[in-house]
């Protein structure tokens, strides 16, 4: 044992596996008892808010102390921000377009360009041949460039309850500063928010814990249904192998996912937890275990030492035990993994076609994909609400796949490099 | 060929088996839930309808359709009578077109689609695995971490990528539908253009997913077959290395062409959950629209429709493979 333990410990690629594996583990234990949200908290009035730290406006200005820093390049930056080279280059391109000559205008020139812009533009005169869309977008940036070389900074004002009239009480200046660390409401998303404005780091990691136990007890199921019936198919033979062989090949040809679909389906909506499509999952994957563990007991079957644990009178039970299973142990293992991670799969898949556990309580990775491509995440370019979960997936299945195929090369000597 | 009747004859056998037994999943599974299917139909459909007699009316017809009212077995054959004759029942979220029709449409966009890219990718992915496993070195090193990671992404995530790498960010290709949503399906260049456009992306991420199962079950079996004794010998005979490989191959190939029929329903799953992801309007989006809509006769119509296509794609396959591999000729002629 400990020496085998130690063997698979110097396969490259189960280490490698099993790091990617263990990291993903900790992140799913660790991460709630850091941040204890609940996973499907909506905080966003809105759908997908970009990764970012978000920081309360409203604290910021009523922050106790403020602080005057004065930095060459914030009214650049500040500019930059609302007037980019693209923006430029639509500035002139609309003034060219108007019939202004366009030797006059320098795009990096900026208070040159405003001005141009300032005498000439008009909100309402369509241009020949510029769509509505084109329209609305130079309205908009009409609005967002109003005040952006002035140097003053904004008023802030309150309703005098009793005149009704409004009452300056503060007064935020360009060179102002909070200290982020000093205000009161600030939320770090690293994955900004899904469709629904929930975080989407929170949800993931919840997500991955309810798809690995998806992934577990659907693979403890299909391991043991497999295991059992490859054992009575390949140990005991005859008339019951035939039945258990003939069973097998017909869920061969019959593709899984269709029973998946069917019986998913017909439990209804309601019924669908993220229990029961695991224990669906299970008994719809047995058919490879038992396949190959029956062909292992098979040939396991003749063997001296077997023959002779017969002779001296040993019970079927304790045969198997201690005869066969401890040959088939790695196998069974690494059976087990696989399961693991194409049960993983399938409950994506199902969750896809929108089979998946209901949605109320738990996400699962696959229900975040369903609800990502419904809301066209991947077309919007709204890339973490679908890349991150798509990446845990795959480091899943790839983790998963890597530690079965260091396990492979160390228990079948052939494959090694 | 007169020795290859008991093989044929078996494999003709089976089919008809696992269709009929296909044709009892698929109309036993549904109704060994509680409650009464039809009912909970007519529910759904009758949504806003307010007239009991409307609901009434509506529960016999459906009733009527599926038989639910006559004993199970006489409901079994007019089930399976019903479909022989193409009658899946008229579709709840499409009312009232027929079944039949919506899968009509559909059903050739997905063979189009799936058997093409399936067999390009087990091609490429077993010269790949082949090359692999003779050259070993740098391209192996290369190859399989690739391949392990590749066929580890589930299908419908490779269509994301794609999708979003040549669809959004280069806009090389469109991003869903099979034609351009301003045609109308006729036979014209633009057309068929516009078809061959919208065709790369779903066909190439359904490829690439095959090539990297295939190459690492053709790694493995080709490092097993190099391995082998015959091999050895044939070496220390001096029979040229090019001669040798390719008994290799053509060894190592059998096995891969048993893994296809096997793994073909798995790769015809993830198939169409990569069409839903490109709105490709075969199968895989009519399923989608069919849940979305609770469109049962819809669901149970495609499930059946892609059990049946999987298990002719097993039968072709293993016809293929009876003409190929010698043993079972030497094993028919006894």
């Amino acid at each position: 044992m400990k020496h085998t333990l130690r063997q698979i410990f110097h396969s490259g690629k189960f280490i490698i596996g099993f790091c990617i594996f263990t990291v993903l583990l900790l992140v799913v234990i660790f991460y709630p008892l850091i941040i204890t949200d609940k996973p499907l908290v909506i905080i966003g009035q809105g759908t997908f808010f970009p990764p970012g730290t978000y920081v309360s406006t409203y604290d910021s200005i009523s922050s106790s102390t403020t602080y005057t820093l004065n930095l060459k390049d914030a009214n650049l930056k500040r500019i930059a921000a609302k007037l980019g080279d693209q923006e430029r280059q639509d500035i002139k391109d609309w003034l060219v377009a108007d019939g202004f000559p366009e030797d006059q205008i320098d795009v990096t020139n900026t208070a040159q360009l405003l001005d141009q812009w300032d005498d000439n533009f008009e909100p309402t005169k369509r241009l020949e041949g510029m769509t509505l869309a084109q329209l609305r977008y130079y309205q908009r940036l009409d609005t967002s460039l109003a005040g952006i070389l002035s140097s003053e900074g904004k008023i802030i004002a309150a309703e005098n309850p009793e005149t009704g009239a409004l009452e300056q009480t503060g007064m935020v200046n360009q060179s102002d500063y909070v200290n982020i660390r000093e205000v009161a409401s600030v939320r770090y998303l690293p994955l900004g928010t899904d469709n629904f404005g929930r975080d989407v780091m929170t949800e993931l990691v919840k997500a991955t814990a309810v798809s690995l136990k998806i992934g577990v007890i659907a693979g403890v199921i299909a391991t043991l249904i497999g295991l059992t019936l490859g054992l009575l198919a390949g140990y005991i033979g005859g008339i019951v192998d035939d039945i258990i062989m003939f069973i097998t090949n017909l869920f061969t040809v019959i593709p899984s996912i269709v029973l998946l679909i069917l019986i998913s389906f017909s439990i209804g909506q309601e019924k669908r937890g993220a229990v029961t499509i695991a224990v669906v999952i299970g008994f719809t994957s047995w058919i490879w275990t038992t396949r190959a563990i029956r062909s292992q007991v098979i040939s396991l079957r003749n063997r001296d030492h077997v023959n002779l644990s017969k002779l001296s009178g040993h019970s079927i039970v304790h045969i198997i035990v201690a005869d066969i299973l401890p040959y088939i142990a790695s196998y069974v293992v690494m059976a087990l993994i696989l399961q693991i991670s194409s049960a993983i799969l399938a409950e994506a898949s199902l969750s896809i076609l929108g089979l998946g556990p209901r949605t109320t309580e738990v996400p699962t990775l696959g229900l975040m994909m369903n609800w990502a491509m419904i809301y066209q995440a991947h077309i919007l370019n709204k890339w973490w609400a679908y890349f991150p979960v798509l990446l845990v997936i795959a480091l899943i299945t790839f983790s998963m796949n890597l530690m079965n195929t260091g396990l492979d090369q160390v228990f079948n000597p052939a494959l090694r490099d | 060929m007169k020795g290859y009747r008991k093989y044929y004859l078996n494999k003709v056998l089976w089919l008809l088996v696992t269709a009929v037994f296909a044709f009892v999943l698929n109309f036993a599974l549904p109704r060994l839930m509680p409650g009464d299917p039809v009912a909970a139909i007519v529910a759904r459909l009758a949504q806003g309808m307010s007239s009991s007699t409307g609901m009434k009316v509506v529960y016999e017809q459906y009733a009527e359709l599926f038989g639910t009212n006559k004993p199970i077995m006489q409901q079994f054959f007019l089930y399976v009578n019903n479909v022989l004759h193409g009658n899946f029942g008229a579709s709840f979220s499409q009312f009232p077109r027929p079944v039949s029709d919506i899968l009509k449409s559909a059903i050739w966009w997905t063979i189009a689609l799936q058997f093409p890219a399936i067999i390009v990718g087990w091609l490429i992915g077993n010269t790949l695995g082949a090359l692999a496993a003779y050259l070993r070195k740098g391209f192996d090193k290369v190859l399989l971490p690739v391949s392990i990671f590749v066929s580890n992404l589930p299908a419908f995530g490779m269509a994301i990528i794609l999708l979003v790498i040549f669809g959004v960010k280069l806009k090389w290709f469109p991003t869903s539908g099979g034609y351009g949503f301003d045609l109308i399906p006729e036979f014209s260049w633009r057309f068929i253009w516009s078809v061959i456009v919208h065709y790369q992306l779903p066909f190439w991420s359904i490829v690439l997913i095959a090539i990297g199962g295939q190459a690492i079950g053709m790694r493995s079996m080709s490092i097993y077959e190099l391995n082998a004794d015959y091999v050895k010998y044939s070496r220390f005979l001096g029979i040229k290395d090019r001669k040798i490989i390719g008994y290799v191959f053509r060894n190592a190939m059998l096995p891969q062409i048993t893994g296809l029929a096997l793994s073909i329903g798995t790769m015809v799953g993830g198939a169409l959950v990569a069409e839903i992801i490109f709105s490709y309007p075969g199968l895989g989006t009519t399923l989608l629209t069919a849940i979305m809509g609770q469109d049962y006769p819809l669901i149970s119509a495609v499930t059946l429709l892609i059990t049946v296509m999987v298990l002719l794609a097993n039968f072709l396959i293993e016809i293929i493979y009876g003409l190929i591999d010698p043993r079972i000729k030497a094993a028919q002629s006894d």
